[in-house]
């Protein structure tokens, strides 16, 4: 009789924590349902056709962020230009030559630089560019975002080339193939909609970046292509709109959130479908 | 004489001999074929730089911090005077204020994330399990500054007009809960925090807990012990892996910027109150960065930075050290499970 009841006692202290643990998953996908819900619900009214496409304008006089939608789409490119080529150069190495020390301290050096806050990148870009060029500009804000984007795109990389299977590569090289013909056109190939799917993870993470464009980019009230000079983005425009004291710009924020999180949001969910046949 | 070096016979330690002279030719090209050379070359500089940048990142930081370093020396982490009218720089308040938010975050974000994570990876049913998975993995993809957002107009409100009053006529005794309620302080910038590290732990407390071996559980489910019961033992196994995994999550609230800057109230001062607008290290930078006029001023952010990058990196590297220490024999690829 004793025994049994000690037995209950077991089997409901793991009914119980069974739950609670479940209570815990449920609490934070609640979190973002509740969050992703609140953000469509203040969003949906205050967006148009021709918010989307004007610049900004004096409180009372609506205007839109088509400015910033360039700026954050101009910052992308210039940033997927600097460090996609570098992040994934740096992954390739990594994956077919990272045997040893030192390709254990460039690991450990690219996961630590993943995560230094993106407020000291852009510490760092104004000191290096800003503080030379006298000027904010778009090259700084890409610069600072390329940072961001490189530790990514290296590990990313490198995990996804140490998928390819090392028959391949031996089958290349029996047939006489030189080391980078082999990387490049059979490995490489092979690796690519990883490598693919980890870019536009890196590129969806910068697009909410904030912190480290304060200071380099800047933002800017005009509709703006010069690299050489200060430019708007999404992020630095909702952060401004949320801190002032206007409704009206606070109505614009919810809607620039949501044209943000949607860019965000159709990245996830497309890599997600990608990769779904291969995890 | 005219050969210094011993010449054998057979041709196989011909080979040797040579391979084991320190040739520069095959250092750049093992393979001996000039296409690899510049290949393996372009590679190995994209490595280089990024190598440099960290160490670039350094110098410059630390160029920059140096005019602040030199005026006030050991004393600006000390001094929480913070008055930029009479050049008068202590870090002080922002250290504290960022060391409070971030302990309200991991308090309430590391039991959470454990749930989570041992939900995920010992007790849901798979079906289950990957799709909350993933939705988890999205709090993560929302940016800070949709965080702030959300903090202000439906945060702060809430903790107004609810959580803190409640909070304040139960725990009032403590100096914690005292204090006008404004909604925007320490308590709602910790809670803003908690929210954005939960997912951070909890994807790495569900590699570190896949990454012990199944035969742990099936050993102690043979011995009959419940579910519970064998994945306590799973959590001994992976105890410093989570720690790894805790230590991580505090090295990115300590860094968070945006959505702090926007909900606790940018005040630099020290208060017992959880109440009180409080200031981090990061978001006195993202304030006051572009307002700094003065060479000095400047400088002395520029020394938080270099707080914040120092102290960051160590933490960074500490995590990534306990948490390979659990997962280094299973390639990193646990999460595959």
């Amino acid at each position: 009789m004793m025994k049994s009841s000690e037995e209950n006692l077991r089997r409901m202290t793991s009914a119980l924590m069974t739950a609670l643990t479940a209570c815990c998953a449920f609490f934070a996908v609640s979190m973002l349902l509740l969050i992703l819900g609140y953000i469509a619900w203040r969003g949906l009214g205050s967006i148009n056709l021709q918010f989307l496409t004007d610049a900004p304008k004096p409180v009372g006089e609506g205007g839109g962020i088509g400015n910033a939608i360039l700026g954050t789409l101009v910052l992308l490119l210039l940033s997927s230009l600097i460090g996609l080529p570098i992040g994934i150069a740096a992954g390739i190495y990594l994956a077919e030559f990272g045997e040893g020390r030192f390709a254990s301290l460039v690991r450990f050096v690219a996961d630590t630089l993943t995560g230094v806050p993106s407020i000291v990148v852009g510490v760092f870009v104004y000191a290096l560019i800003v503080l030379p060029m006298k000027q904010f500009s778009a090259v700084a804000g890409g610069v600072a975002l390329a940072l961001i984007m490189i530790p990514i795109v290296t590990r990313t990389t490198e995990e996804m080339i140490r998928l390819v299977p090392t028959s391949l590569r031996e089958g290349a090289l029996a047939l006489g193939a030189p080391q980078w013909r082999v990387i490049l056109g059979v490995v490489l190939p092979a690796a690519a909609s990883g490598i693919a799917t980890g870019a536009m993870l890196a590129v969806a993470r910068v697009s909410g970046e904030t912190a480290p464009l304060l200071f380099t980019a800047f933002g800017s009230r005009f509709f703006n292509i010069h690299l050489g000079q200060p430019i708007a983005s999404l992020t630095v425009q909702i952060y401004n709109y949320a801190i002032s004291p206007y409704d009206e710009w606070h109505a614009q924020a919810w809607a620039a959130t949501l044209v943000l999180m949607t860019l965000i949001l159709v990245i996830n969910i497309t890599v997600r479908f990608l990769t779904r046949k291969k995890f | 004489m005219e050969n210094p070096q011993p010449v054998f016979p057979s041709p196989a330690s011909e080979y040797g001999a040579r391979a084991r002279v320190w040739n520069w030719r095959r250092a750049i090209a093992p393979t001996g074929n000039r296409g690899d050379a510049i290949f393996r070359a372009a590679l190995f500089f994209a490595v280089l730089l990024l190598l440099l940048i960290v160490l670039l990142m350094v110098v410059k930081i630390g160029l920059n911090a140096l005019p602040s370093i030199q005026r006030y020396g050991f004393g600006f982490l000390t001094s929480s005077s913070w008055n930029p009218a009479r050049s008068d720089f202590g870090a002080l308040p922002f250290i504290y204020g960022t060391i409070v938010s971030s302990l309200i975050a991991l308090i309430i974000a590391v039991p959470l994330s454990l749930g989570i994570a041992i939900f995920l990876v010992e007790q849901a049913p798979r079906r289950l399990a990957r799709p909350i998975t993933f939705l988890v993995e999205l709090l993560a993809a929302i940016p800070s500054v949709v965080y702030g957002l959300w903090g202000i107009f439906v945060l702060a409100p809430l903790l107004r007009t609810s959580v803190e009053p409640a909070l304040a006529r139960v725990f009032g005794w403590l100096p914690l809960f005292q204090g006008p309620i404004t909604g925007i302080g320490l308590l709602t910038g910790g809670i803003i925090l908690a929210i954005m590290i939960t997912p951070i732990i909890s994807a790495v407390v569900r590699d570190v807990l896949a990454a012990v071996p199944t035969s742990q559980r099936e050993a102690a489910l043979a011995l009959g012990a419940t579910k519970w019961e064998t994945t306590r033992i799973v959590l001994a196994n992976a105890a410093s892996g989570i720690a790894g995994a805790v230590i991580l999550g505090l090295g990115r609230a300590i860094g968070e910027t945006m959505a702090v800057t926007m909900v606790i109230g940018n005040r630099p001062q020290i208060s017992a109150s959880l109440f009180a607008p409080s200031y981090t290290i990061a978001s006195v930078i993202a304030n006051e960065f572009t307002e700094a006029t003065d060479n000095l001023y400047l400088s002395a952010l520029v020394e938080i930075g270099l707080i914040l990058f120092l102290v960051t990196f160590i933490v960074n590297g500490a995590a990534k050290l306990l948490v390979w220490s659990v997962t280094r024999g299973t390639s990193g690829t646990a999460r595959a499970a």
